[in-house]
């Protein structure tokens, strides 16, 4: 499918996700309620079948933390980002895809050790590198006195 | 208290065994809690993290040349092909095109690149599972690469020799004369390879139908590379996404379908041979020209979000940059194949004895660095 054709499937899967014409990918943006639905209905599709989930990012957007999901059918080679956003930085909860996507139970670990986003559903979510007391590095309003020098 | 006496035998218990994180055949600092059942495997999971530096925490402060040198360190024995992804992410987000010649080069020294680090797994491999003279061939024959890039890159290992818009320096004005000479050499070696490993009786069958991934799990578990194609999922990147010269060259993707340990180890032996075809292709007609294109002395990209995925040897290495229009990424993330390839060691390895397990991951060919980053 070419990028058209994959932005009237998701207008039709899930009317109100905003969709945008990147410079690589077609971006969808979905509220975090409505993420898995998509998801699950992206792959399940005969026509896009993205059964391939290849990178899954978490992001401080500033005011707002997101995740953002890649995706690749490996039956057609077309490609769609998924993108999803979140207020509520002091308890963000997302639904887990590690039941669509097994490779996603590990990046939600690295995402929740890193970031702080909980994925309600997992299993065993845990913190893949640090210890427990760490705090989540990657979020833009981390400090640690000792190890980042701020000039 | 009243001591609670087990009087069953070995075979029907069920004991947690601690493997790592200092095991040999991890090959780096992984260690695994392994679930077993007198001699058979009910779970393996992953403790990870005892080498996490923190490269994507650090690359927000640092200045995208910079960042090169940080990549090195991830996937090193892929160091070229590494530095070669977040190259090409800052070219094709600032639209610069590099000559032909440094495309040409890039592309001869990543499959270097890949042939010296399957000639080192090939090695460690044969090693784990008994076979101790495989290490000293795959050494010996690794060493004359690494002498090729200490010629040309100064580097043999940590290599930081692609820079945005080309190459740091100009190729050693016996780089060619090296490689095929290197080329001619290894054809000749590699047969040993086989005669030594392939075809024992041993060997195979401590692998055949040993530690099986179907391609259904591949997809769900997002595996790529060698160890992918082996259960006959296509994902090479070379082949779906050229970039530099591999649009130019003449190859084939190498895929297997049994999925099992053999089929694994039989793909990255073939992927050798294909990347000698791919260097002898690209060696005698490397374009005269520069070796760079001048960039601003400091880089910026322009407000946006850049994917870039290259094949390293293990699998598909994708760099996501987000930018605010700085000299430095707002968020970088390094989508690594050894994490995803990682977690399939579970699922593959339940059922099998303890013993497989070292040869079901030294298949995998997992290097930790990666995995941490």
């Amino acid at each position: 499918m070419n990028n058209q054709q994959l932005e009237n499937l998701v207008k039709r899967l899930s009317p109100e996700a905003e969709v945008a014409e990147g410079k690589q990918f077609l971006e969808v943006t979905v509220k975090p309620d409505a993420l898995k639905t998509l998801a699950l209905a992206l792959k399940e599709n005969g026509e896009s079948s993205l059964d391939f989930l290849f990178c899954m990012t978490g992001v401080d957007y500033g005011e707002e933390l997101g995740v953002v999901y890649h995706l690749r059918s490996t039956s057609y080679q077309h490609e769609l980002v998924l993108k999803t956003r979140m207020a509520n930085r002091d308890n963000p909860v997302i639904d887990t895809v590690g039941d669509i996507w097994k490779t996603a139970l590990y990046h939600e670990d690295e995402i929740f050790d890193l970031l702080g986003i909980r994925f309600s559903g997992h299993p065993g979510l845990r913190r893949l590198f640090l210890e427990d007391d760490a705090g989540f590095p990657l979020r833009k309003d981390y400090v640690d006195e000792v190890n980042i020098v701020t000039k | 208290m009243e001591e609670k006496v087990v009087n069953t035998s070995l075979e029907d218990q069920e004991f947690v065994l601690n493997m790592g994180p200092q095991h040999p055949s991890t090959h780096g600092v992984l260690r695994l809690l392994v679930t077993l059942k007198g001699e058979t495997i009910q779970k393996v999971e992953p403790h990870i993290g005892y080498v996490h530096r923190g490269i994507e925490k650090m690359s927000e402060s640092l200045a995208y040349p910079q960042i090169i040198h940080l990549t090195d360190r991830m996937d090193y024995l892929s160091a070229h092909i590494n530095n070669e992804a977040v190259c090409l992410a800052v070219e094709n987000a600032l639209d610069v095109e590099v000559p032909e010649r440094v495309k040409y080069i890039r592309t001869i020294l990543a499959e270097l690149t890949r042939i010296q680090s399957h000639q080192l797994w090939w090695a460690t491999f044969g090693m784990d599972l008994g076979g101790l003279t495989c290490f000293f061939y795959g050494m010996r024959d690794r060493e004359k690469i690494l002498d090729i890039f200490e010629e040309t890159c100064g580097g043999r290992m940590i290599v930081s020799y692609n820079t945005p818009g080309g190459l740091m320096y100009d190729i050693h004005p016996d780089f060619q004369k090296k490689v095929k000479a290197f080329i001619t050499y290894f054809r000749k070696t590699l047969p040993e390879y086989d005669r030594l490993l392939t075809g024992n009786v041993i060997f195979r069958a401590r692998s055949k139908q040993v530690g099986v991934m179907s391609g259904e799990d591949a997809i769900s578990y997002g595996i790529t590379g060698p160890s992918a194609r082996a259960s006959g999922l296509s994902c090479d990147v070379r082949k779906h996404q050229p970039y530099s010269a591999y649009d130019k060259v003449e190859f084939n993707e190498i895929i297997y379908h049994n999925g099992d340990t053999l089929d694994r180890y039989l793909a990255r032996m073939d992927e050798m041979r294909e990347s000698m075809n791919i260097i002898e292709q690209l060696i005698d007609n490397i374009p005269e020209g520069s070796h760079f294109t001048k960039m601003k002395p400091v880089i910026r990209l322009p407000e946006g979000e850049y994917y870039q995925k290259v094949e390293t040897a293990r699998g598909e290495l994708g760099v996501y940059i987000i930018s605010d229009g700085g000299k430095t990424p707002y968020r970088i993330k390094w989508r690594s194949p050894n994490f995803s390839n990682l977690w399939i060691l579970d699922k593959i390895s339940q059922g099998m004895k303890i013993a497989d397990l070292i040869a079901i991951g030294g298949s995998l060919d997992l290097v930790i660095p990666d995995i941490d980053r």
